[in-house]
């Protein structure tokens, strides 16, 4: 087990420059999420920590040694990759050890914990088995278990599950979940699905553009982000956004966090429109409100309204977010936020 | 009324639709069967084409001497003539021949794939100071026939003693630009997950080349090994250069010696030599394209 961190860490391939001036920790035993559309950097920390990548500038360190010269080999972490990377040419056993036979395990303790490991993933059938005769499912398993045989310090994972199928993925969320709570190891976990981040993580690294958006657990960025993007980013729809019409701020609501009716009501911000589009999700419904300025997407739990219907459109003071022009979350203590609330007041109803 | 009738109408010339139909789904096989017995009858015309000189060789290499006179050809002989292989191997001291023609192949062949693999990974693989520069140097040195460079290396091989051995054979072919461009190119196809991976498992760029690069890469390597073998074991031009006595020559050289040991004129024990020169070259293509298609399978999963 090892914690990681990124001391004034730079990254730049050629000129362009990826990241800048990077600090982080990622905390040890901790299943770290880093999350971010294509392009932010995420994937640049993870090859950072593995030693596939060297950093222009700062430094890397795991369980608080200065790593930038050791050998990705040597730096006790394993990495599960996107598209497994499994050895076509070995068998799953093969795969499994060849770790091992590098670090000069012997063969009886090399049996035995290909075994161990092959029962817990449920690979012991397939062990004689070239990686091209496995489903997606098993050659996912094969490349966890290879990662796990080498009892790593620290595990790392490259969008592992974004070649499953929906089902698989949900399945193997769990597995993952389970398997890091089993271990007790440092996972870092790549991924640009926010679901997959929500859903594992015991913290979320949010990134964007090569910079550290927010740092929190799941229900705390979901709750308070730190900024815009955060809070589009998270959430599925993203949060519903608007302009209040006063020094450039937004003001911002979760798709659950406004009711329709049919009928006006006493709502801190309530508005007028018409639903363009409905989404019956099964247990909830999404739908799309056009209203005179703005589109808002709104989840509810029962399916009462049908397209073309006017509906009101209400949301509660204590579900309503401000943003200043700069993007960051005015705080409910900022001297404005009570300004930037009776203005959208003001609002009501158009 | 007119209404019925005009439906019947239209109801009767369904059948007639649909026959016309029939026909003309019933020519689509018929011009497909043509066209595929057209096909046919030209790669039989090319394939024809191909062996005709083997089976010659063959059938020539079998017959009797007056066999070989006769016109119209013989095609068949009336008896198997083995002896016309006995009567060539004996013209001369062929076993040597033999002898050197696989130790020279041989050599070039494991020496080649030792200088080529690491070359063409490095290629693949490394971003270093003069990349471009050296790769663009190996494509030039692909594009110099031998028949540009034979003098010089002639007497820089005469200058170091060498002449007497069949390193004048072995040395000029260490290195295979084609071999090194084709390796590349293969290796640069290689997922680079599975080039990490294998560095995260503590693997040395040895252990990489050794157990990830050469079993991914059969296909390629195969292919270029054997090429090599062909051109180097049929390769007449450089050992007659690069030789000046019985012991050094390869069996190329012998074979064409046959023509003037036994005669113009004897043609089914020329022949019979030349078969013995082509049977290796059959049994190593053989064993590679069964290797080529083994490989392939590999290639099928990312």
């Amino acid at each position: 087990m090892a914690a990681i961190e990124f001391v004034n860490v730079t990254q730049a391939f050629e000129k362009n420059v990826i990241i800048k001036d990077l600090n982080l920790k990622i905390e040890d035993g901790k299943f770290t999420v880093l999350v971010g559309p294509s392009g932010c950097g995420k994937t640049t920390l993870l090859r950072m920590i593995a030693g596939l990548d060297r950093q222009t500038a700062g430094s890397v360190l795991i369980g608080g040694e200065d790593v930038t010269d050791i050998a990705p080999g040597q730096r006790g972490v394993a990495m599960v990759f996107q598209n497994y990377a499994l050895y076509p040419t070995m068998t799953v056993r093969e795969n499994i050890e060849f770790g091992l036979k590098n670090n000069k395990v012997s063969k009886e303790e090399r049996n035995r914990l290909v075994e161990s490991i092959s029962e817990t993933v449920g690979l012991s059938p397939y062990l004689n088995r070239k990686p091209s005769a496995l489903s997606g499912g098993q050659r996912q398993r094969v490349a966890l278990a290879r990662a796990m045989v080498k009892k790593p310090s620290v595990f790392l994972m490259d969008e592992p599950l974004s070649n499953l199928d929906a089902k698989l993925r949900a399945q193997m969320r769990i597995e993952l979940i389970e398997l890091h709570k089993k271990l007790g190891t440092t996972f870092v976990y790549v991924t640009h699905d926010q679901v997959e981040a929500m859903s594992m993580a015991d913290t979320i690294v949010l990134m964007n553009q090569g910079r550290i958006q927010q740092e929190a657990a799941p229900e705390d960025i979901y709750r308070q982000p730190n900024n815009l993007f955060a809070a589009q980013f998270i959430g599925v729809p993203p949060m519903n956004v608007g302009d209040l019409g006063m020094d450039g701020v937004k003001f911002g609501f979760r798709p659950e966090g406004a009711v329709l009716t049919a009928e006006r009501t006493d709502s801190h911000f309530g508005v007028r429109g018409r639903i363009v589009t409905r989404e019956m999700l099964g247990s909830e419904t999404i739908y799309q409100v056009k209203t005179k300025q703005h589109a808002f997407m709104i989840k509810c739990t029962e399916d009462q309204f049908t397209v073309d219907q006017e509906v009101f459109l209400g949301v509660d003071a204590s579900k309503i977010f401000f943003f200043r022009q700069d993007e960051h979350r005015i705080a409910q203590d900022d001297v404005r936020h009570a300004a930037y609330m009776a203005a959208l007041r003001g609002q009501q109803h158009e | 009324m007119q209404l019925q009738k005009e439906g019947k109408k239209q109801s009767g010339g369904g059948p007639e639709l649909s026959i016309d139909s029939v026909t003309r789904t019933g020519s689509k096989p018929k011009i497909a069967s043509v066209r595929k017995t057209w096909s046919m009858f030209w790669k039989a015309v090319v394939l024809m084409g191909f062996i005709f000189p083997f089976l010659w060789m063959i059938s020539t290499s079998l017959q009797t001497f007056e066999e070989t006179m006769k016109f119209p050809p013989t095609w068949i002989p009336a008896s198997l003539q083995w002896s016309n292989f006995v009567e060539a191997m004996s013209s001369g001291p062929f076993l040597t021949y033999f002898k050197n023609s696989v130790i020279v192949t041989t050599s070039i062949i494991l020496i080649q794939l030792a200088v080529m693999i690491p070359a063409a990974y490095a290629f693949a693989q490394y971003k270093f100071f003069g990349n471009k520069i050296l790769f663009g140097m190996v494509l030039l040195a692909f594009m110099i026939p031998g028949q540009v460079t034979f003098i010089p290396v002639y007497l820089m091989l005469a200058d170091a003693g060498m002449i007497k051995s069949l390193w004048p054979q072995i040395l000029p072919f260490m290195s295979n630009a084609f071999g090194i461009f084709l390796l590349r190119q293969y290796f640069m196809q290689i997922p680079q997950e599975i080039v990490e991976s294998a560095r995260l498992d503590n693997a040395s760029e040895f252990k990489i080349i050794w157990k990830i690069m050469i079993p991914m890469s059969m296909p390629a390597i195969s292919t270029v090994a054997l090429f090599s073998f062909v051109s180097h074991w049929n390769d007449y031009f450089w050992p007659l250069v690069m030789t000046d006595s019985e012991a050094v020559r390869p069996l190329t050289m012998g074979i064409a010696m046959l023509r003037e040991t036994e005669g113009i004129s004897n043609w089914h024990i020329i022949m019979a030599g030349n078969v013995v020169l082509v049977v290796p070259i059959l049994i190593v293509y053989l064993f590679a394209s069964r290797q080529i298609v083994k490989a392939f399978v590999y290639s099928g999963i990312k």
